[in-house]
């Protein structure tokens, strides 16, 4: 089995799994305990919170446990937006392809009457600081804009847009869950208020995760019931998980620079094959994406039989065609830069990471390669397309 | 528990009468690309019989294996049979279809009756106009 599909979850790392094992049943207190047993388990909780901040470029207090990436988006959007509200200011800027955890979120704060600016991206899938600056008002109190894009890999000029937002007095979330541990991200020099993070995306454990809040910035909390994270996020910490956090970014900040340089090969390779599709396009910017992140839409074929059937080949691989979501809707996030439905049905998503080869990149543009041209062969669209009847979208 | 049933995995895997008929008798098409899925069946029919069905599907894995088992349900069955022939039935015959599936089984069964109404038409042949299904007006393509 070839497994391309990090951006979903990636398998937990030894390093993580054996930082995890001594606080199920050898350090397994409760840190909010008195007694020594118990305040073992804190000065461990604390000693990961302190490893936390010093790889993002921040302070341990300023590091609030979440159970992942979903939360800490809420409880960003959440926050900001009590703060706006208490100075008057409600209206919140933000893109068309964050992930559902911030749109949902907005949508949310839409219905108690926050005015939501949602920017166009452009084809490329990258925002200009300008574009961010222009939709900034007097009335603006928070600007919320992904690191890097969970689909299409596009990373953001988030230092810039960062400066503008703090030149503006305007407080500045970042989803960095598709980045953290995969690129460098440093609160303190990105000009980030708010970044949310989430463990499994770095070969760390599920259900865990960080809101990261610069000091100053009161957190909202979305759970009562105790004063655990200064009172930020109530019920017990998940202790055995956030030491497992704290070991894989450990590792992947210290290996991000070499993983980094062995995926730019393995992803270039992967484009370069699959660009020799007839009719195909690759999605996002082709320099300033994630290093392991390929895309591709191909004309004439569907997302999910596109899967199925590299899945029969040994591929596990994803897609934003409509028939993986649910929905009648293809990914959100390939309207938004400009894909049309036709198109965005066709779609798949390839994430490498360090343990690929180019032996599997070979094999994986041989199976898409086959599939495309198979369902191409019984497609009727793709008869129209090649008997002139319809014009191809794609060159 | 895997996505899809063993039935619909074999008939997706190893679809049934995959094709064009270049001089058929009847074509239908129902669906579009801009909602993810389009199905062409061809028939051709002799005497009242379908002696030959082929399909061109552009969709899901339960789209084609739901074209490739219908198609395999109306073949050299009388035209009254393909006409009565249920989305219900091919679902079934398929070992069920997930519960955002089945619209992939009306389209089969609407795609069967649009070839067997160009059928009539073609040959100035007298129906019922309500038995067939009017596919400008189905909610599922409506994006």
């Amino acid at each position: 089995m070839i497994y391309a599909d990090n951006a979903a979850t990636t398998k937990t790392s030894r390093t993580a799994i054996a930082a995890m094992l001594p606080y199920f049943n050898t350090v397994y207190g409760n840190p909010s305990s008195l007694y020594a047993f118990g305040q073992q388990a804190k000065e461990a909780l604390e000693d990961a919170r302190t490893r936390i901040a010093a790889c993002l470029g921040c302070d341990a207090r300023e590091i609030t446990f979440t159970s992942g990436g979903s939360e800490a988006d809420n409880q960003a959007l959440l926050s900001a937006a009590a703060i706006g509200a208490r100075k008057g200011k409600k209206h919140i800027v933000s893109t068309a392809f964050e992930h559902h955890a911030v749109l949902h979120t907005l949508r949310k704060l839409k219905t108690q009457g926050f005015d939501v600016t949602l920017l166009d991206v452009p084809e490329n899938g990258l925002l200009s600081p300008r574009q961010v600056a222009d939709a900034i008002r007097d009335d603006t109190c928070l600007v919320s804009v992904m690191y890097a894009n969970n689909e299409i890999g596009t990373v953001q000029p988030i230092r810039e847009i960062g400066a503008v937002c703090r030149e503006k007095g305007v407080l500045f979330h970042t989803d960095a869950v598709q980045a953290v541990g995969h690129i460098p991200v440093d609160l303190r020099s990105d000009n980030i208020d708010l970044l949310s993070l989430s463990a499994h995306k770095f070969h760390g454990p599920r259900g865990v995760g960080v809101l990261a809040a610069r000091r100053g910035v009161p957190l909202t909390s979305l759970i009562e019931g105790g004063a655990q994270e200064r009172g930020k996020r109530a019920g017990t910490e998940n202790l055995p998980a956030i030491m497992g956090m704290a070991a894989a970014l450990g590792e992947a900040v210290r290996d991000l620079d070499a993983n980094a340089r062995k995926l730019r090969v393995l992803r270039d390779a992967l484009i370069e094959g699959l660009s020799a599709v007839p009719h195909s396009i690759l999605n996002g910017d082709p320099e300033r994406r994630l290093p392991g992140n390929v895309h591709f839409c191909f004309e004439g074929v569907e997302g999910e039989s596109l899967l199925l059937l590299l899945d029969d080949k040994g591929v596990c691989a994803s897609s934003g065609s409509a028939c993986t979501s649910g929905s009648l809707d293809p990914s959100h996030v390939l309207l938004a830069i400009g894909r049309p439905h036709e198109i965005a049905h066709g779609s798949l998503r390839l994430t490498l990471d360090a343990e690929n080869t180019m032996e599997d990149v070979q094999q994986i543009i041989i199976a898409v390669r086959e599939v495309v041209a198979y369902l191409r062969a019984m497609s009727p669209v793709w008869r129209d397309l090649m008997s002139g009847k319809q014009k191809f979208i794609l060159e | 528990m895997a996505l899809y049933s063993e039935k619909v995995m074999d008939h997706f895997r190893n679809p049934r009468n995959v094709g064009v008929i270049e001089d058929a008798d009847g074509v239908g098409e129902v669906g579009n690309a801009k909602c993810g899925d389009i199905m062409k069946i061809y028939l051709k029919i002799d005497d009242g019989i379908i002696t030959d069905v082929k399909f061109e599907t552009f969709g899901c894995g339960s789209a084609i294996a739901s074209s490739s088992m219908a198609t395999e349900m109306i073949k050299g069955r009388p035209i009254a049979d393909a006409l009565s022939l249920t989305n219900k039935a091919v679902a079934e015959a398929l070992d069920g279809l997930p519960a955002h599936k089945i619209h992939c089984s009306v389209l089969a069964e609407e795609a069967i009756k649009r070839a067997l109404q160009d059928y009539y038409d073609r040959n100035g042949i007298e129906y019922d106009k309500t038995l067939f299904p009017d596919c400008g007006s189905c909610e599922h393509c409506m994006v």
